[in-house]
């Protein structure tokens, strides 16, 4: 038993399996890449772990708690935050906006109080705000705090995201092509920022990605998805010089 | 009144709800816009109808061929001049459009024709035909054959012809539609022509049962009922929906000393609440959808 | 240009965000606080009728231009709202506690029609709450006993120290007051944490739910909190008209709230207020209109539908974000003069059927 554990897990679409009967395993403070090529059921992984789509069989289980058995607001309440393939970010909003968004789970107030702007609203508000101020300050967004989303660069909305997802004070951290889209000079900061959050902010991070020589520097470990079944897992040298994986991705 | 006879006045009545529902569907499978002023096209229909055969005097057939092909073409310019510079944003958007549309038409309507009721010979107006006991009028009957014919010509269209096969990959995928050559805006243009030229087709021949004003706008309205009902994306659930809801209000009027009083006006759309909230794929929803959380 | 130096996170929290707005907001409500000495009876009434608009303007503000959850059935909580006053009000409950009990009469049915119809989404939420409001308003007619059905229902006038409701300034005060009140409960709402979790639902259902935002929860509180304002807008509707009928509460009105929002402009408060006057003054520019048209068009019934129609599809196509949109690119036009560019507000298109989540 690991820290994030995904056993069993098939998900099939009318009669297409796009997961069957994948496992893995994840170690408390590692970063866990997940590879494959497209259709192969990554993004339906994430969101079966994210409470999106219910599985067929198999179970989820992380920090000994079950995944399954939340709801998908919940997730994030057991300390499981991710991002998303294709933004799903707030677009009207500021910067500031969303990251407070990420704060969510620590509101305590009911709506009566909030529509009476009470001292302990304005007290949490505040609260809430310099944790948001940390992230903002780790990932360099200092400049487009008071900016609505719609008007952002590509790379900057991605960080957003990453910076959303951060701002919940998650244990673990699901991120879904963090680099796809980004220039080279933003996917180098990416990396040490992965890594950072690995190792200054403890977080266990796992996620999908195409880039693989980003994916062979960041990744502690690796796994390869193909059609929905595991391919192979392990260290990046390993997964590198797998057979099967190559295969997969050059399509012989 | 017998039972099989309160059923064929409700079918009747449901032909029409099917038809303007067929009109909804086929414009939401295809762009995803729920045009919320297919009842006042219907409108339309009935008026210009009222034109060409009442106030022109052209035989039946012609006028309502005229009438089809009018309301027709004003679907296709109403899709390429109005509705295609919405077309990707919030549904609130669409809404908000085709409402403000049908007020425009309604407005339109009253400011051209007047607020009198009219109504126009038909070949089928008070004569009735007698089966077995059952009086049926030939007005229901004209709705019942029409809406049949409809069927089976639209069913053929789009199984057979070229044209159709386009509007139904259109449908299923845009963008792929798109790739493979097919015209998309113009096929959307045309699938507004069509579901307006169907509503035209119910408004005519509803005309002798209604009479024709502003008011039958409110028919869009109930024929929503039917088109969730029918699962909003099968062109038979559209039609099958339609009846139910028919069928339904002709019950509920009958049977009103019995249940509570006005249940008539609002059984569609008690029925359309219910369905929604227990039953939202309907009927005969065609998408097997991903099982959600 | 004006640039605002931060210095304290407050200032991101506070209502007002510099003193040139506290004096101009001040300067507004002293006028509103002065008018009724120097304007007549009937401009004093009609304003109170804009006011009243712009309250049910906010409630439905919150649950379409916030929340992104079009409601096409809204007179139905006017008419809650209404009756409940009108018939505690003839019960002999005293005016303060009748009209906070129909607010908290129509928050109530609000959330309770909210819960099991919110499940939907798009436009089946759209067809949904207009089959709402035509169920509402035929329980309005049938259900006699407590609406007076058809035959209607008389408004009884409160006083207030002597002085009756129906004194024109009286009520024009109690409007003012309801809606002031109104406006700084919305602000405030929109400024905590619920306000956010509305908009993070309108932007963005799955990213909302993956940062612990309960959809359906937090979908029909903003439902129940709109039916509350609406509510409170019918209660002094009632006063208003005087005499209540079912047919006040039909769809016309459900669709003129939504007019009022679309052209004051979404997604802003401010959009409330621009919105009640136009559509408050809508009648009035018409009967105006009548006496330039030739009269076989002036005359005409037909016309009014007909205006208002179009003003919805003109605002929709070329003016999505209406008189407060507009008015933000002309103070940013003469703001950033010369250097304004059209592209500033422009919206990118986007294919139907995404493939998003």
């Amino acid at each position: 038993m690991g820290y994030f554990d995904v056993n069993n897990i098939t998900v099939a679409f009318g009669g297409v399996r796009a997961l069957n009967d994948v496992s893995f395993s994840v170690n408390q403070n590692e970063i866990f890449t997940i590879i494959g090529p497209n259709g192969a059921g990554k993004s339906t992984l994430f969101n079966v772990i994210s409470r999106i789509y219910q599985p067929n069989n198999g179970n989820v289980v992380f920090d000994g708690k079950n995944v399954l058995n939340l709801k998908a607001h919940q997730i994030s309440q057991v300390g499981i935050a991710r991002t998303f393939q294709n933004l799903e970010l707030f677009e009207n909003a500021t910067v500031l906006q969303n990251l407070l968004l990420g704060r969510h789970i620590y509101k305590k107030s009911s709506f009566l109080s909030d529509m009476f702007f009470l001292n302990h609203v304005k007290k949490s508000e505040r609260e809430q705000r310099l944790k948001v101020e940390e992230i903002i300050d780790f990932l360099d967004l200092q400049h487009y705090r008071d900016t609505p989303i719609h008007g952002l660069p590509y790379g900057v909305r991605k960080n957003v995201e990453l910076a959303r997802a951060l701002s919940t004070d998650p244990k673990l951290l699901l991120l879904d092509e963090p680099s796809s889209g980004l220039t080279n000079e933003e996917t180098i900061d990416l990396g040490f920022w992965i890594k950072d959050i690995k190792n200054l902010l403890n977080i266990t991070v796992v996620m999908i990605e195409h880039d693989m020589s980003f994916v062979n520097k960041v990744s502690d470990r690796i796994l390869a998805l193909n059609y929905g079944q595991v391919l192979a897992e392990g260290l990046p040298e390993e997964i590198q010089s797998n057979a099967e994986v190559k295969k997969a991705y050059m399509g012989e | 009144m017998s039972l099989i006879q309160l059923l064929i006045d409700g079918i009747a009545s449901g032909c029409i709800y099917g038809l303007v529902a067929l009109g909804f569907v086929l414009i939401y499978k295809a762009t995803e816009t729920i045009n919320f002023a297919q009842g006042d096209i219907l409108m339309l229909g009935a008026f210009v109808a009222f034109s060409l055969i009442g106030v022109f005097e052209l035989p039946y057939i012609l006028g309502f061929l005229l009438t089809v092909l009018i309301i027709g073409s004003f679907g296709f310019a109403l899709d390429t001049v109005v509705i295609r510079q919405v077309i990707g944003q919030p549904p609130f958007a669409t809404v908000m459009l085709t409402i403000g549309l049908g007020f425009v038409f309604r407005g339109f309507a009253s400011i051209f024709w007047g607020t009198d009721i009219y109504s126009f010979a038909t070949p089928f107006s008070g004569k009735i035909t007698e089966f077995n006991g059952l009086i049926i009028s030939y007005v229901n009957l004209s709705i019942i054959i029409g809406t049949m014919v409809l069927m089976t010509g639209l069913y053929l269209f789009f199984t057979l012809s070229k044209i159709g096969v386009a509007m139904r990959a259109s449908s299923e995928n845009q963008l792929a539609a798109y790739y493979m050559g097919i015209p998309v805006k113009l096929i959307f243009s045309l699938i507004w022509a069509i579901s307006a030229g169907v509503a035209a087709v119910a408004g005519v021949l509803l005309a002798p049962i209604t009479l024709v004003d502003t008011s039958i706008s409110l028919i869009g309205l109930k024929a929503f009922a039917a088109a969730v009902l029918g699962g909003f994306g099968s062109i038979p659930g559209a039609i099958v929906g339609g009846i139910i809801i028919g069928v339904v209000e002709q019950l509920c009027g009958t049977y009103e000393n019995y249940l509570f009083e006005g249940i008539r006006e609002i059984s569609a759309y008690l029925v359309l609440l219910l369905v929604l909230i227990i039953y939202p794929r309907g009927l005969f929803s065609d998408k097997a959808e991903v099982k959600k959380v | 240009m004006r640039f605002i130096f931060k210095t304290n996170y407050d200032q991101d929290i506070n209502i007002v965000r510099h003193n040139g707005d506290r004096i101009s907001y001040g300067l507004l409500v002293a006028a509103m606080i002065i008018i009724p000495f120097f304007i007549d009876d009937f401009y004093l009434g009609e304003l109170s009728y804009v006011f009243i608009l712009a309250i049910a303007g906010i409630g439905l503000m919150i649950l379409s231009g916030y929340t992104g959850l079009a409601s096409l059935g809204h007179a139905a909580f006017l008419g809650v709202g209404a009756y409940t006053h009108a018939f505690l009000l003839t019960n002999g409950i005293p005016f303060y506690y009748s009209i906070i009990i129909a607010v908290v009469v129509s928050f109530f049915v609000g959330a309770a029609i909210g819960f099991p119809i919110l499940r939907l989404t798009g436009m089946y939420l759209a067809i949904a709450t207009l089959a709402f409001g035509f169920i509402a308003e035929h329980i309005f007619i049938r259900w006699e006993h407590f609406t007076g059905g058809n035959r209607g229902m008389v408004v009884p006038t409160p006083e207030f120290g002597g002085i009756s409701f129906y004194d024109s300034a009286t009520f024009y005060y109690v409007c003012l007051i309801s809606l002031i009140a109104s406006m700084f409960a919305a602000i405030n709402i929109l400024r905590s944490p619920t306000g956010r979790a509305f908009v993070a639902i309108r932007d963005s259902e799955i990213a909302a739910q993956s940062l612990g935002v309960n959809i359906a929860r937090y979908k029909a509180l903003s439902f129940a909190i709109s039916a509350g304002f609406t509510g409170l807008a019918g209660a002094l509707l009632a006063h208003y008209i005087g005499y209540l009928a079912p047919d006040i509460f039909n769809i016309f009105f459900s669709l003129t709230l939504l007019l009022l929002i679309v052209v004051g402009g979404m997604g802003s408060l401010h959009g409330t207020i621009y919105g009640a006057i136009f559509v408050g003054s809508l009648p009035q520019m018409i009967a105006i209109g009548r006496d330039y048209l030739p009269s076989s068009i002036g005359s005409q019934p037909g016309l009014e539908p007909l205006l208002f129609g179009l003003i919805l599809v003109l605002f929709i196509l070329y003016e999505p974000l209406g008189i407060y949109g507009r008015w933000l690119k002309i103070k940013l036009f003469f703001e950033m003069f010369p250097t304004y560019k059209k592209q500033t507000f422009k919206k990118q298109k986007t294919f139907t059927k995404s493939d998003r989540v």
